[in-house]
């Protein structure tokens, strides 16, 4: 791959994804991080776009797209100025439901997948829990067989979409100690027994519910596991592929607006009888942070080349968020300093960028997490 | 009924248009391109008037370069259900465009040709007239909704156009200074359309992978027998004045006294 395979199929996607995002979500911005939540209709209007379904098949309500097709709309999305959404439609999209295509039966696509795809649920993923995030194989949420159900209790933290989640890709301990006992299933969260303890206040994407959660004694059918029982540890990894690689392709998208956005302010805004921009230290500055992030947009579309041909990724991917992540959060914090005053002010999309920018290093699978994964793939260590 | 709809390709009005130092043309590279927008609202009213009007059919017909079938697909994509694209490489006047879409409504035969009243990129407005003229038919400019954009109508996505109960006739209202004029023209007819008749839909993705399916023939100049050669010249093209820094006033005296002493608006 020299250039990214965009046809013009995802070009005619690009734009009306666009036109849709900058006329429909971009002027809510504001309000729904005020509101600390979007509204659900958020969902179906995505859906209708055939941006919820976008690289899945038709037989499963998917809209036939490619990975390209992920790329553009993870793009796109960062148009909206929220990154709560953005991130509540990629976990709808690319994060909780992709696993059920892969290794979900019949039932399953039929019954959790399709409707998330259509917007008609809302789909969550549940892996982290309040003792532990980086290291998955400890999650201590239990599923106990009994007859043909499994019975589950535990708690999740930290869960996008998880106040009104219809349903939830949990990842639950069915075996022993470590990563070998751990499987995942399709949890409707309409089960008895389960509970949203908490909608969890936090730093940025305001607009995005995250929760935490109980399971006192909830029941669901064996035929709700997803896989091989014991082997979700390995879809989980599998899993968070996806996760990262949209992340890293919506850090990319975002700072590039962020750079422009500051380009147009430092023309506009002027000190000392000249636009910020004349100022030798802006222009170097912003210099500087463009070219980053085109090393980092090629190191993300080269991730997305090998995961697009289903070659291994793992490194690419990784390094693609550690460097994105980690950028970003100097791309931010520059732009924010060139907006002076304005910067500061919650109306200003960079203020709110610069709360929101703070998850990429955290969410996901942290930088230092990246790093481990990273160094277990290169030799020498 | 038949309806034939014009795509043009043009510079998307969010790319930086910048004049070529020699100041023949815009530069071209880097420019990302579109459908007119106008275009998009008449293949829109098209759709509208077809669903309302099984079996019917709605031809989308590009005059360009052969990259112009990527609007054409557009339309295509919308919901139209087939293309022509009348490839030519070189500038076209708009009498050119008018002279070959002449030759293709003749072969087609549409019952009624629905055309955006301008495109964004040279702002003409005159290829709508042009084909009218040319073909002896009526036409019916600046077509416009009677409802707002908001009103239920459009909600309902309710074609603005009426076509009469024995389709020979379809009625358009045009907006004229504080107020609608409504004319009734006789089909086969010309229509051009204004931004307020619809709001186009959205093409989804399953759409346009459907629509790479549809079928688009390609037809030449030359095949049509027109010559094309550009009646009208463009001598300069120039970019607008440069905007001067704004400056500050003190207070609404000093204001007005500067609005009307140097800018001479009051
Ligand atoms: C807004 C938001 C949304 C989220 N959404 C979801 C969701 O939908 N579903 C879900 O399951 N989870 C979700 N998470 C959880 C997220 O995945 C975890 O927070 C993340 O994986 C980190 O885990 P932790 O918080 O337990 O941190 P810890 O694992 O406790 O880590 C704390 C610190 O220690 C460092 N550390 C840990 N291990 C090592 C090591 N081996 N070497 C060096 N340093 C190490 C970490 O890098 C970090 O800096 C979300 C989190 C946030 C903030």
């Amino acid at each position: 791959m020299i250039a990214p395979p965009f046809t013009p199929e995802h070009d005619l996607f690009r734009q009306n994804l666009r036109t849709y995002v900058e006329r429909e979500l971009a002027p809510h911005a504001l309000e729904w991080d005020e509101a600390g939540i979007f509204p659900r209709e958020v969902f179906r209007g995505l859906a209708e776009l055939g941006a919820l379904g976008v690289n899945y098949p038709e037989e499963v309500g998917g809209s036939g797209g490619d990975y390209w097709h992920v790329v553009v709309l993870a793009e796109e999305l960062v148009r909206s100025h929220n990154s709560g959404v953005n991130m509540g439609i990629l976990v709808q999209a690319q994060i909780a439901t992709p696993i059920i295509e892969e290794i979900g039966t019949a039932e399953q696509k039929r019954e959790f997948l399709a409707p998330a795809l259509a917007g008609d649920k809302i789909a969550a993923l549940g892996i982290s829990e309040p003792d532990t995030g980086s290291d998955v194989a400890n999650i201590k949420t239990t599923a106990r067989r009994v007859g043909d159900d499994y019975v589950i209790n535990g708690a999740k933290m930290w869960i996008t979409n998880g106040t009104r989640a219809d349903f939830i890709t949990l990842a639950v301990r069915t075996g022993g100690a470590g990563y070998g006992g751990i499987s995942l299933l399709t949890f409707p969260t309409d089960a008895k027994g389960f509970s949203v303890s908490k909608k969890l206040e936090k730093v940025g994407n305001l607009s995005s519910d995250t929760a935490l959660l109980f399971f006192e004694d909830c029941r669901v059918p064996v035929r709700y596991l997803l896989g091989e029982e014991d082997a979700g540890f390995y879809h989980i990894m599998t899993n968070f592929q996806g996760e990262r690689l949209v992340a890293s392709i919506g850090a990319v998208a975002g700072m590039q607006q962020m750079v422009e956005d500051a380009i147009r302010y430092g023309n506009e805004r002027g000190a000392f009888g000249k636009p910020l921009v004349k100022f030798q230290v802006w222009r170097h500055k912003l210099v500087e942070h463009l070219t980053s992030i085109e090393a980092a947009r090629w190191l993300t579309y080269r991730a997305c080349d090998l995961f697009a041909r289903k070659e291994p990724a793992v490194k690419e991917i990784s390094m693609s968020k550690l460097f994105a992540g980690d950028l970003m959060q100097r791309v931010v914090y520059d732009c924010m300093q060139l907006h002076g005053g304005m910067g500061y002010v919650v109306e200003t999309p960079i203020a709110r960028a610069f709360r929101d920018v703070r998850l990429l290093t955290i969410g996901g699978g942290t930088s230092e997490i990246m790093k481990e994964i990273i160094a277990k793939l290169v030799p020498g260590f | 009924m038949k309806i034939l709809t014009t795509v043009k390709r043009v510079e998307d009005y969010e790319s930086k248009i910048k004049v070529r130092p020699d100041q023949t043309w815009i530069v071209t590279e880097g420019v990302n391109y579109r459908a007119n927008p106008f275009d998009e609202i008449a293949v829109e009213e098209a759709l509208r008037l077809r669903d309302a009007n099984m079996p019917s059919e709605v031809v989308v017909v590009s005059v360009g370069p052969a990259a112009a079938a990527t609007e054409i697909r557009s339309g295509l994509a919308m919901g139209a259900d087939r293309g022509i694209l009348v490839k030519h490489d070189a500038f076209v006047d708009s009498d050119g465009v008018a002279r070959l879409l002449q030759k293709v409504i003749e072969q087609e035969k549409p019952d009624l040709v629905l055309m955006g009243k301008q495109a964004v990129d040279v702002d003409d407005n005159v290829a709508g007239q042009l084909v009218a003229e040319y073909l002896g038919w009526g036409q019916a400019t600046f077509a416009s909704k009677k409802e707002s954009l908001e009103s239920p109508e459009e909600k309902a996505k309710k074609p603005g156009l009426k076509l009469s109960a024995d389709k020979k006739s379809v009625q358009a209202a045009r907006e004229v200074d504080g107020g609608l004029e409504v004319l009734e023209v006789q089909l086969p007819a010309i229509v051009t359309v204004d931004l307020r008749l619809n709001v186009p839909r959205y093409a989804s993705l399953p759409n346009i992978m459907k629509a790479k399916k549809k079928p688009i023939q390609e037809l030449t100049p030359q095949g049509l027998s027109v010559d094309v050669t550009p009646k009208v010249k463009v001598l300069k093209v120039e970019p607008p004045p440069a905007r001067t820094a704004g400056i500050k006033v003190p207070d609404v005296a000093t204001l007005v006294q500067k609005l009307h002493a140097e800018a001479k608006v009051i």
